[in-house]
């Protein structure tokens, strides 16, 4: 598998959110006590200690905080696409969650899709969602391309 | 309380050479600069009851204790986080020390980066923060993770690259002076920079540290013993640990403030039990796996405000005679990367007044650990 992107390895904390995404729904963990949202997930709320936990629906709009563009040396399926972008997106809904991803042209198109000089702090951005090795994953697209 | 405020020194410092490739195993070559440490110290190997090295470190207690003929060990410690723990090695010495846990310490570090595998290419290997939630988008390596950050940092405050080219040619200027460097005859200038190929835009290779074969050690005793050994003591006058609160390592993208790092903790607590300020430090031993580390450090340990790292840097302030002359051996970016405890031999150098990029009358120095992790960091005074 060493020349296909890597797939999420998801843990106990994580699974959920990888659940929702393969119904193309992208998700936040939430306190189900004091309702603070936070991520990563964890197994308690770092506000209250409540164990009980909720996955809040999020929009998918949000900002681009920070990108990079990865040149080579990489592993060999993303030298491939290498010049490629990943994203930090702040989301729109609760600015303090952000979520790394990749800025493209379409759910599908690859990591190298939208141009490196396109790329810009703030950009409006959409998620939606892609299936790695039968994973659903989340991709950005800018809101006005 | 006592604390440890210069009850210990640094009393005997050893390095292997450094190189891209040396034929010898990193076992090999830890023995070989702790020996030279003790050596350094006028020391005997068995009387050393106390050692610190890295969780990071492939050779263990056992192995170092039995091949160079260790006394009776009666503490050991390892400390987390990559480059983040070269000045915690110090520190829990030093603490030991002072506790009367052990008499002599030994730190140590031994690495073959340069020859041996690059550790982000291990996939199977955890992260402190999950990677499901950063490598499949292809943030792989520790460039990556750094370069988000720096590129939000430049944002934000109008750093540029001309700053962190000041930084590179700063270690690199002392590199070209000190002929155990990496980079000692292979000098640097800001077109070589400028046209060098990227490794994660923004940071191109010079903003990257070098990939080195090495080991350093260190000795410590206590100040009362420190006094009746043969080298000029290079006491611990402070030291601290730092991790965050909701901090995430290297990609500490999830709490509100993002680029206030690990160095702002450990500042907090080393600046507290310290007898002097910032402003009172002779030279700097500052992590630098990456350029944008040492504006980060500069803010965090005090030395100015809040994103005005970068501004810093200009007009030489990081040279010799500048405001804050910075890893005056190379650094890792241009002597050797051996997860920063060249900066503390450097340190020690200083203070001993020996370095090949002597500070002249140094006589304060800080040295930090890796900023973007759970960190550390040592004042030293003569």
């Amino acid at each position: 598998m060493s020349d296909s992107l890597l797939s999420p390895v998801p843990d106990d904390d994580g699974a959920p959110f990888w659940q929702y995404a393969a119904h193309g729904e992208l998700r936040v963990q939430a306190c189900a006590d004091c309702g603070e949202l936070r991520f990563p997930p964890r197994p308690c709320c770092p506000h209250c200690h409540s164990f009980a936990s909720e996955w809040r629906r999020m929009s998918g709009r949000g900002r681009v905080w920070s990108y990079v563009v990865p040149h080579p040396p990489l592993l060999p399926a993303y030298a491939e696409q290498a010049p490629y972008n990943a994203i930090v997106v702040e989301l729109a809904d609760a600015p303090r969650i952000r979520l790394v991803g990749n800025l493209v042209t379409a759910p599908d198109a690859p990591l190298n899709s939208v141009p490196a000089q396109r790329l810009r702090i703030g950009a409006r951005v959409q998620a939606v969602f892609t299936e790695v090795d039968g994973v659903s994953v989340p991709r950005w697209v800018l809101e006005r391309p | 309380m006592p604390g440890i405020k210069d009850a210990t020194a640094v009393v005997g410092i050893g390095q292997t050479p450094f190189a891209k490739h040396l034929p010898e195993s990193e076992k090999a070559l830890a023995c070989r600069a702790i020996l030279a440490a003790l050596d350094d110290a006028g020391i005997a190997a068995s009387e050393v009851d106390g050692l610190a090295s890295y969780t990071m470190e492939e050779t263990d207690e056992v192995e170092v204790a039995k091949a160079v003929g260790l006394g009776d060990l009666t503490f050991f410690s390892k400390v987390g986080y990559g480059g983040g723990g070269s000045c915690a090695t110090v520190a829990h010495l030093a603490a030991a020390i002072a506790a009367g846990q052990a008499t002599v310490g030994v730190a140590w570090r031994s690495r073959k980066r340069g020859s041996g595998p690059r550790p982000w290419k291990n996939t199977t290997v955890q992260l402190p923060t999950p990677a499901q939630w950063t490598r499949p988008f292809g943030l792989l390596r520790p460039a990556d993770e750094i370069g988000m950050l720096a590129r939000r940092y430049m944002h934000e405050y109008g750093a540029t690259r001309d700053h962190l080219f000041n930084v590179a040619l700063a270690c690199r200027n002392r590199a070209n002076q000190n002929p155990a460097a990496i980079m000692y005859e292979r000098p640097l200038t800001r077109e070589m920079y400028m046209t060098s190929r990227w490794i994660s835009e923004p940071l191109c290779l010079f903003d990257n540290c070098l990939e080195t074969d090495g080991a350093l050690a260190c000795v410590l005793v206590s100040a009362e013993r420190a006094r009746d050994c043969r080298t000029r003591p290079v006491y611990v006058h402070s030291a601290a640990q730092g991790l965050p609160a909701q901090h995430h390592g290297m990609v500490n993208y999830w709490n509100d403030d993002p680029l206030t790092g690990p160095a702002w903790t450990a500042a907090r607590h080393l600046w507290k039990h310290a007898d002097f300020t910032p402003e009172d430090v002779d030279v700097a031993q500052i992590y630098d796996a990456f350029t944008p580390l040492i504006p980060l450090s500069l803010e965090g340990y005090g030395f100015c405000a809040r994103g005005e790292g970068a501004a810093f840097t200009e007009g030489g302030a990081l040279e010799i005679g500048g405001r804050l002359p910075v890893n005056t051996g190379g650094g890792g970016l241009s002597e050797a990367y051996v997860h920063g405890f060249n900066l503390i031999n450097e340190g020690v150098k200083q203070l001993r007044g020996t370095s090949t990029a002597q500070v002249p009358g140094a006589a304060t120095c800080l040295v930090t650990a890796g900023e973007g992790v759970p960190t550390s960091a040592l004042l030293l005074r003569s």
